[in-house]
């Protein structure tokens, strides 16, 4: 019946139609948020990318909203309901970071991020699910189940942001946040067929962001077009008071740069990230992209990223240091499971031995070895001098590069199962996304096509830090060319 | 025979600043007898994704600290965690300072008992977040996190204390200088101040080569009494157990206050690897030159600036200068008595002497016990004890009924004029009056009238003396001396 085609056509909008549709009157915010409840209702059992949902609450603020713009409030995102990460605090709905270890716990405060956009009068869904503490590449590591991939219920959706992108590629949100610690924004935006930003480290306030790699964590939205993806940059980006580590430059506006126009751009094609190794559909369709950027006027040049190999060692050693730190405060003194033991010890021990999943417990073990006295130097310290020289090769390629392209991910999405007994295959899949959190870059990945099994591909761009509006520009102007984000899966 | 053994401590002193909110949140610093974890945020009870912002105010005391103590301020310092799992620490870890701290290389002066100058070289002060308190009920432990995420700076000194009176001394100037600076408030009863001295002792042998001694950490010191007596305690027992051909091990132990020895501790974790790494959380600190310059500038006069001042303007004898600079309460009374008294003279001196042996003789006496900076509370004002000496000196009243006055304006606040017209305290020189009674003390001493007479010059003070309780102590002591010195010979 009519209302059926109509809920349809409500989940299939992004967040700039929904906008438009808003301001026209031509539906309600209670219409949009309903029809998402609902189609998450039907779809999410099979695909398990929300670990809770908040009607009562979404709908309550859908109907504020629809009042405010009836008393002639415009902003644009008002009344645009989204789904977020369930490692951003959220105050007064259950946040767990996908870990059984914070089953339960419902935080008495919000992230900055999460609050931004509540009073830029966006409506929370609910919280998607997510590799434990964004520890993994296909949220299978979550303590709740893993989500599928809506392209195909047999294959992940990538991580560790998996649930915010299969939500939004499955139409069961308009858009979502998600973190990006290594890749966990763009790689599941590659293997959803969406678009995925990493804004620069700096550049979102990460308060509220239950931190997995403090110098390398951002927070970054996960949507259905570049467009979409300016205008929740715009609502989330700007310096915290409550982060020291925000960069004190104000937000540009992001949408302004989406000229289309991108003639003369000079773009960057790294010889190091086309490497044996990479689906061959996958290399294909990001070297037909780099074509098709040199037809709108793009300059494409190639370039060296010479500490592109030992980005990953460093990567493991830095995040799993500063993890192991991040981590101890789940104690189980204060908040979260808790189990007790004999002595005080042991009660950290029990509780810590039940609450962590096994990856976690892994990546706790490998800082804690890197930090260790007697392997600070030869682990973390060089890991952090090796960082320093991988930043020179981008901020050396960025003198001559506007922006830098690559392929997201080496392969499109893998088989649930495939490679979780074989973690060191499952941190191959970062290889070419975690350069850009160890030197602070911002990254977006966009489709650029399909494999032979109708899988989406991705590819990166790459831009220096606060360089947001240039990647979004290029990025926009190929999107606006192509037709690739036109195609959706059936569900 | 016994061999003779050298002490050497090093001491680590932590002092909470006296900040209006805590080290990384914007909590009120002022906890101090409120509920159990009423002071709290999700940022000091270290919820997940909280994240720390410094407190410049706690980075400025530091610095100025820093400089009381002729440290170097580094041009950038960098907090870093120190990593340790235990109920009162909510993260996890500490953030503190580790290879970059904001102070290196000061030094405190102490003067010894021969009157030479030592100097106690600082190794380095630097700035932490404290943890909160556990507290011990029954089978369980109750943690109070009022207290975790308070800014607190930790000076280490080099191992160049020789003595546990030279720890006192230290410890005591150190303390002098953190309030002067109004950075900290001294009070180790409530472990605003703690210190945690590292003791060893070497034979002389030992220390002409430069080797060192096993030390003992020992904490739970709350007082600087308590300091003095575990150095002097420990050194004791540290070189019985050599003596005996006994080993002294590298422990952690406690002070018994009650038993007045030292117990063996466990130690939090049986080898202490705190993985200590920069604080990702928080950019380095770029301490700017200008703001330490400036800071400089605005620095107080400091004990031992105020102390050789003393001395040199005022010629005061070095024994009162420690008792009056010790205290900036103090020495703010002194200068305002001195400036409403006057500087030539060794006027300065005599009201050094009215404070240090009478004031402080009444504040001791007083409740409020050992506090000398109660003295700001007195009710004699500076100006009012200056008019009491004036009155002495001028010959009003005699020095003893001077004493006596204070004390009567100790308890009302009164100025002396009123309190010598109100008590009939006025010295006596009228010659009739003391005449009358010289002849009343002969009157009733008739045998030693005799025998003074007969050549026992040294009753002239027992005269003196029963003189001076005829006319209640207001005679004027110099006519009364000679007039009785008259009487008597003549």
């Amino acid at each position: 019946m009519g209302s059926q085609n109509s809920t349809k056509h409500l989940t299939s909008l992004g967040v700039a139609e929904a906008s438009a549709g808003l301001a026209a009157g031509r539906f309600t915010s209670v219409d949009l948020t309903k029809a998402f409840l609902e189609r998450i209702e039907r779809l999410d059992g099979a695909l398990h990318a929300f670990l809770r949902t908040t009607p009562a609450e979404a709908l309550e603020a859908a109907s504020g909203a629809d009042r405010a713009r009836a008393d002639g409030d415009s902003r644009p995102l008002l009344g645009i309901p989204l789904a977020i990460k369930d490692v951003l605090m959220t105050s007064g709905i259950e946040t767990t970071a996908g870990s059984r270890i914070l089953e339960g716990f419902v935080p008495p405060y919000s992230a900055t991020a999460v609050n931004k956009l509540k009073a830029a009068g966006t409506i929370v869904l609910g919280k998607t699910n997510t590799d434990e503490f964004a520890m993994g590449s296909s949220t299978e590591n979550s303590g709740y189940g893993p989500t599928r991939n809506p392209w195909d219920l047999e294959r992940v959706p990538g991580g560790s942001s998996g649930g915010s992108a299969a939500a939004v590629a499955a139409d069961e949100a308009p858009a979502a946040l998600g973190t990006d610690t290594g890749g966990s924004v763009r790689q599941p935006a590659a293997f959803c067929g969406i678009v995925g930003l990493k804004p620069s480290y700096g550049r979102v306030s990460r308060y509220g962001l239950i931190a997995y790699g403090s110098s390398l964590d951002q927070i970054g939205p996960i949507t259905k077009s570049v467009a979409d993806a300016a205008l929740l940059l715009e609502a989330v980006a700007g310096v915290d008071p409550y982060d020291s580590t925000t960069m004190p430059v104000d937000v540009p506006d992001f949408s302004a740069a989406l000229t289309g126009e991108i003639s003369g751009m000079r773009i960057g094609i790294p010889h190091e990230y086309f490497v044996e190794g990479i689906q061959p559909e996958v290399e294909a369709a990001v070297r037909a992209s780099i074509e098709q950027f040199a037809s709108l006027g793009a300059e494409t040049v190639p370039i060296h990223l010479p500490n592109t190999e030992l980005a990953l060692p460093v990567y493991y050693l830095v995040v799993t240091a500063e993890a192991s730190a991040n981590l101890a405060r789940f104690d189980g003194i204060r908040f979260g499971l808790s189990v007790d033991g004999d002595t005080v010890f042991d009660h950290f021990r029990q509780t810590r031995g039940a609450g962590f999943g096994s990856e976690v417990k892994r990546r706790i073990m490998l800082g804690t070895y890197a930090l260790s006295a007697g392997y600070y130097d030869a682990y973390y310290l060089k890991a952090q001098q090796v960082r320093t020289l991988i930043k020179q090769d981008f901020d050396n390629a960025f003198t001559d590069v506007d922006v830098i392209l690559s392929p997201t991910s080496p392969t499109t999405a893998f088989r649930i199962g495939e490679k979780v007994d074989d973690p060191l295959a499952m941190i191959l899949t970062d290889i070419f996304t975690t350069s850009a959190n160890l030197a602070g870059l911002c990254g977006i990945s966009i489709p650029c096509g399909f494999d032979d099994g109708g899988l989406p591909i991705g590819l990166q761009l790459l831009g220096p830090s606060l360089g947001e509006e240039k990647i979004l520009r290029a990025a926009h102007a190929y999107e606006q060319s192509t037709e690739w984000r036109l195609r959706r899966p059936e569900l | 025979m016994t061999q003779e053994y050298n002490v050497v401590v090093g001491m680590e002193v932590h002092a909470q600043l006296l900040t209006n909110t805590k080290m990384f949140c914007r909590c009120s610093a002022d906890y101090q007898g409120a509920p159990p974890n009423t002071h709290t945020c999700p940022v000091c009870l270290g919820l997940p994704g909280a994240l720390p912002v410094s407190n410049r105010a706690a980075v400025e005391a530091t610095i100025r600290t820093g400089l009381a103590l002729n440290c170097e301020i580094a041009e950038t310092a960098v907090f870093a965690r120190k990593n340790y799992h235990y109920p009162d620490l909510p993260k996890g870890y500490q953030i503190s300072q580790y290879e970059l701290p904001l102070c290196r290389n000061g030094w405190v002066e102490i003067e010894l008992p021969d009157g030479s100058v030592k100097r106690i070289r600082i190794h380095r002060a630097h700035l932490e977040e404290d943890t909160g308190k556990n507290t011990h009920a029954g089978l369980h432990t109750l943690v109070d996190l009022n207290r975790a995420g308070m800014p607190l700076l930790e000076v280490v000194t080099e191992a160049d204390i020789a003595s546990a009176d030279e720890a006192y001394a230290f410890l005591t100037k150190l303390r002098s200088v953190l309030r002067y600076l109004g950075v900290n408030s001294g009070n180790m009863e409530e472990g605003a101040l703690r210190c945690e001295p590292n003791i060893s002792v070497r034979t002389p042998e030992q220390a002409a080569r430069g080797e060192l001694g096993a030390k003992v950490e020992v904490k739970n010191l709350n007082s600087l009494r308590a300091v003095r007596n575990a150095i002097a305690y420990e050194a004791e027992r540290q070189a019985g157990v050599l003596n005996a051909g006994g080993v002294i091990e590298q422990v952690n132990m406690g002070w018994d206050e009650d038993r007045q020895r030292t117990v063996l501790q466990r130690s939090k974790e049986s080898s202490e690897d705190y993985r200590y790494f920069p604080e990702p959380d928080l950019p380095p600190l770029v301490v700017d030159r200008q703001w330490v310059e400036e800071t400089a500038r605005t620095l107080p006069e400091l004990p031992d600036a105020k102390e050789q001042r003393y001395r040199q303007d005022w010629s005061l004898r070095p024994a009162d200068t420690g008792a009056i600079t010790g205290e900036k309460a103090v020495a703010d009374y002194f200068e305002a008595a001195v400036a409403a008294y006057g500087q030539e003279d060794g006027k300065p001196q005599r009201m050094a002497n009215w404070i240090t042996d009478e004031l402080f003789r009444l504040l001791y006496a007083d409740g409020e016990g050992q506090d000398l900076r109660q003295i700001a509370a007195t009710r004699v004002q500076p100006q009012q004890l200056a008019a009491l000496v004036q009155m002495v000196d001028a010959r009003k009243i005699n020095a003893n009924t001077g004493k006596k006055v204070l004390e009567l304006m100790y308890g009302s606040g009164d100025d002396p004029q009123t309190v010598v017209k109100r008590e009939g305290l006025a010295m006596v020189s009228n010659t009739d009056v003391i005449d009358a009674a010289v002849q009343e003390a002969f009157d009733s001493n008739p045998d030693e009238l005799a025998r003074y007479r007969s050549g026992e010059k040294k009753l002239f003070g027992f005269f003196m003396g029963q003189m001076m309780r005829a006319t209640k102590g207001k005679a004027d002591p110099q006519a009364a001396r000679q007039r009785l010195q008259e009487m008597l010979d003549g």
